[in-house]
């Protein structure tokens, strides 16, 4: 299967600290994939060069086969790929109707999308998504002022309405209840496989890895350390000794 | 967000009202047709700093433009009074609007205070300038024509026509927050970071909305800088320290980010403001100095906010309950 | 535009121009410190900041008035400042620390107005100034004139800035304002009160714009419309320099003084105030941008 995401020999250091070292990686489409490591292990930094919230020092990130190392943000977004925040993060003052509604995709902006109104379709979209991740209700709330597990969940709804090719997901089991964990797991395969959308998820639960993906690269020291199916990490020496002996 | 059956009795009254009331009370017809100009600028801040969560401190900038471009091509075109205005004012506003669209990708890259002190710098900077250029009259302004028309008239026309500015903004905007510019913008306020994650153009959204603001500022300088009869760089173009802090003042007091908020706090400080200087004379600007330092201390959500936050509450989240459930048929593996 | 001919005609005059921007300039880093502290202390940026000053040249003027030796009124008015700021920040100040920085900064506007209008409604608006009666020293055979008032009121902020650095760096109370400046919780678990912190440093700040305001009305002149040109200036200095950065705070006031001493002398004075705000803005608009490109901003 071709390549949905490439990233050759990506590099990033912060002064004198190198965060990532010669890392590579490549996420086929319609795969699921995980990063694990432990704490300074370097994930969230490739996380974010991947999404363009910096640049990398040297190395380069294709997606689609296009290079989108030196694109911002949100130019990368457009181009369908999407991503989580580890804290969750959702637009606390509007209500979740409001928050699905300005999450469709934004890839053709001109003055008269800018300045038309949300249609039925897109109303009816946003509801049949929030219940696809769970949230059965529509409510009036500031969506800010419910609970985190509602929040996570709407924060994925939201990331499922701007249509993605690629979902990066930031632990995105990370502060919810372990009995609604399988139920999540549950909610992001039928995203992949419903809607055929691409997973980059890093992860610190390795039951949910186990459980999830297909593929798993372990980074540590800022550097790749094995990558293979769930099964082979779960057992590969250096990913067990670089996880107890992480200080 | 409100209850429909409301909206055409509530605007009616309100139409009715603002008809009458030049005929009902003459004597300060002009103290009225400031407080559409107060509603303008309210309304305006709002849109940046309520709506989008970018504090300006330096609207008033717009203003100054509009005011001055009005003015000038009232001065030189030779055309009749009414003609001249007319152009003067669609000059202003397209002025006002240039102005904000050339500034807009540099200045709102910042955030923030950074943003806030920024156009705090540019209206002071504008009235400087302004002060020092001879070919808008420096330091002494420029002097609108002579309106003509009856004395009576004059106050009644101005009050009208700034009426109509104040409703024209009122209206577009109550449009405007419906469409997907308007949820861009709270999007952007509530956080700019995860928007811009999520795709949206947010330089785009944040100039058109400096745009807008603009475009009902420079219009309102036009018209208001004809009622004034005399635009000063400090005192009126570019007031920063009365008409500059006034409008976020008046936003707040009203409520931050909703449609009527910006309206009923213009309304409470023009009055309150009109009631210092007749009462409190010599004092009335310690008493205004005061009095935005309370609101600003104590009652940051202001009116309108205050009534919200106690309704969502009552309304809470309709029945079913929020709690994510297994849907059937689907247990993890 | 003829003056900037003459700069090269008479070079002298650039060591005139260039003596005075330093002189001025400490004034302006003394009081830039002043805010670093607040914002870095308490996340405050203190729009009265110039307010303060302008009280602190007041207190100087009346007591200079009543017959007290000018420098000797000096302390005096940072002593009042610094109550005032105190008493500010146990009434109004606390309830904006821990909010949002909105509400901070126009919590201060507000003040500021307030501070402005009385000062205008009791003092009066018109200019004041304070004679100090100390000579003036000639150099370059006659062509620079350097005040002696104003080399004194250099050598004082100097000397000021001094004692407030190994204040900070030294006493209890310093180190409890750095800690709290790191990280207000972990200097509250360890027993600093962020409270009582908070209102020291805002005190301190109030007798450095007390001290720097006395100095500015010997020097200079006193109006009650003088305060936000230093809040800016301050704002610009903080900026340039970095939270923290005391040699920066240093240099970017020296710099500000001279490039404004330039800016009035090439283009005249009344749009010296416009050079100072446009700086403003043009600094903030380039740092900025050149975060951008490496996919930063200004914090």
């Amino acid at each position: 299967m071709a390549a949905l995401l490439e990233v050759r020999d990506a590099s990033k250091r912060f002064g004198g600290v190198v965060a990532n070292k010669n890392i590579s990686l490549s996420v086929p489409a319609a795969g699921i994939v995980g990063l694990i490591g432990p704490n300074g292990s370097g994930k969230t930094t490739l996380f974010k060069s991947i999404v363009g919230y910096h640049p990398i020092d040297s190395g380069s990130i294709t997606f689609e086969g296009r290079e989108v190392s030196h694109l911002r943000v949100a130019q990368i977004a457009r181009l369908g790929v999407i991503r989580t925040f580890q804290q969750t993060r959702i637009y606390g003052k509007m209500t979740f109707m409001q928050n699905m509604q300005i999450s469709v995709p934004h890839r053709h902006e001109g003055l008269r999308s800018m300045f038309s109104k949300f249609s039925r379709e897109v109303q009816e979209q946003a509801e049949s998504l929030l219940e696809f991740v769970g949230l059965r209700s529509k409510c009036f709330l500031p969506a800010g002022e419910l609970s985190f597990g509602q929040q996570k969940l709407l924060e994925l709804a939201m990331a499922m309405m701007n249509r993605p090719k690629m979902l990066l997901l930031d632990e995105p089991t990370a502060g919810i209840n372990p009995t609604l964990i399988n139920d999540l797991i549950a909610r992001l395969k039928r995203a992949n496989a419903d809607f055929g959308i691409t997973l980059l998820v890093i992860e610190h639960n390795l039951r949910v890895i186990m459980n999830l993906v297909q593929h798993v690269y372990c980074l540590a020291h800022g550097e790749l350390l094995a990558d293979g199916p769930p099964e082979a990490i779960q057992n590969d020496q250096s990913v067990i000794n670089a996880y107890l002996g992480a200080r | 967000m409100t209850k429909p059956f409301r909206q055409p009795a509530i605007y009616a009254g309100i139409g009715v009202i603002v008809l009458v009331a030049p005929w009902v009370a003459p004597s300060i017809v002009t103290q009225m047709a400031f407080l559409w100009l107060m509603v303008v600028f309210a309304l305006t801040w709002d849109i940046m700093g309520g709506q989008m969560g970018y504090n300006s401190f330096g609207n008033i900038l717009f203003f100054g433009v509009g005011a001055y471009v009005c003015a000038v091509v009232q001065r030189d075109s030779g055309l009749r009074y009414s003609s001249a205005l007319a152009l003067g004012a669609a000059l202003a506003a397209t002025a006002a609007t240039v102005v904000a669209a050339i500034l807009g990708p540099a200045v709102l890259a910042l955030r923030g205070h950074y943003f806030a002190i920024a156009t705090l710098g540019l209206g002071i900077a504008a009235a400087d300038i302004a002060a020092g250029w001879h070919y808008i009259g420096a330091a002494s302004g420029i002097v609108t024509p002579l309106f003509p028309g009856a004395i009576g008239d004059r106050g009644r026309f101005f009050y009208y026509l700034l009426f109509l500015v104040a409703a024209f903004a009122f209206s577009t905007l109550r449009w405007l927050y419906r469409t997907r510019f308007g949820l861009a913008i709270n999007a952007i306020r509530d956080d700019e970071e995860k928007a811009e994650a999520m795709g949206i153009h947010t330089t785009r959204y944040k100039t058109a909305a400096w745009c807008i603001s603009a475009l009902f500022l420079g219009l309102a300088g036009a018209v208001a800088g004809n009622l004034a009869g005399f635009i000063d760089p400090h005192e009126f173009a570019f007031a920063g320290s009365s008409y500059g802090v006034w409008m976020i003042l008046m936003a707040i007091l009203g409520g931050r980010g909703t449609l009527w908020g910006p309206v009923i706090g213009a309304m409470v400080f023009h009055v309150t403001q009109e009631l210092f200087w007749t009462y409190l004379l010599g004092w009335q600007r310690v008493a205004m100095g005061l009095f935005i330092l309370l609101v600003v201390v104590f009652f940051p959500t202001g009116i309108v906010g205050w009534f919200q936050q106690s309704w969502s509450r009552r309304l809470g989240c309709a029945a079913g309950g929020l709690t994510p459930d297994v849907p059937s048929g689907q247990t993890g593996d | 535009m003829g003056n900037l001919t003459l700069l090269f005609h008479q070079p002298v005059l650039n060591l005139q121009l260039l003596i005075d921007g330093i002189l001025v300039g400490a004034i302006f880093a003394f009081v830039a410190y002043g805010m670093a502290l607040v914002w870095g202390v308490m996340n405050i940026i203190n729009v009265a900041q110039g307010e303060f000053v302008v009280l602190g040249g007041y207190v100087v003027f009346f007591l200079a008035q009543a017959g007290v030796y000018p420098l000797l009124a000096v302390p005096a008015a940072a002593i009042l400042i610094a109550i005032v700021a105190w008493g500010l920040y146990r009434a109004v100040i606390f309830r904006v620390v821990d909010k949002d920085p909105f509400n901070s900064i126009l919590a201060t506007f507000g003040l500021s107005i307030l501070i402005q209008q009385l000062a205008n409604q009791l003092f009066g608006s018109d200019v004041r100034t304070v004679e100090s009666g100390v000579g003036s020293l000639l150099l370059a055979g006659g062509m620079v004139t350097i005040s002696g008032i104003k080399l004194v009121a250099f050598i004082g902020t100097l000397v000021l800035g001094l004692v407030l650095v190994l204040v900070l760096q030294k006493s209890r109370l310093g180190q409890a304002i750095r800690a709290t400046a790191q990280n207000a919780r972990a200097a509250r678990i360890l027993g600093v009160d962020a409270d009582r912190v908070y209102a020291a440093t805002f005190a301190i700040n109030g007798a450095i714009c007390g001290a720097a305001g006395g100095l500015v009305a010997m020097t200079w002149i006193i109006h009650p419309y003088l305060g936000l040109t230093y809040t800016i200036r301050s704002f610009m200095i903080v900026i340039a320099a970095g939270l923290g950065n005391l040699a920066g705070v240093v240099f970017a006031g020296t710099g500000l003084g001279v490039a404004e001493n330039y800016a009035g002398f090439v283009m005249g004075a009344e749009y010296q105030a416009a050079f100072v705000f446009s700086l403003l803005v043009v600094i903030l608009v380039g740092r900025n941008l050149r975060l951008l490109r490496k996919r930063e901003y200004l914090k």
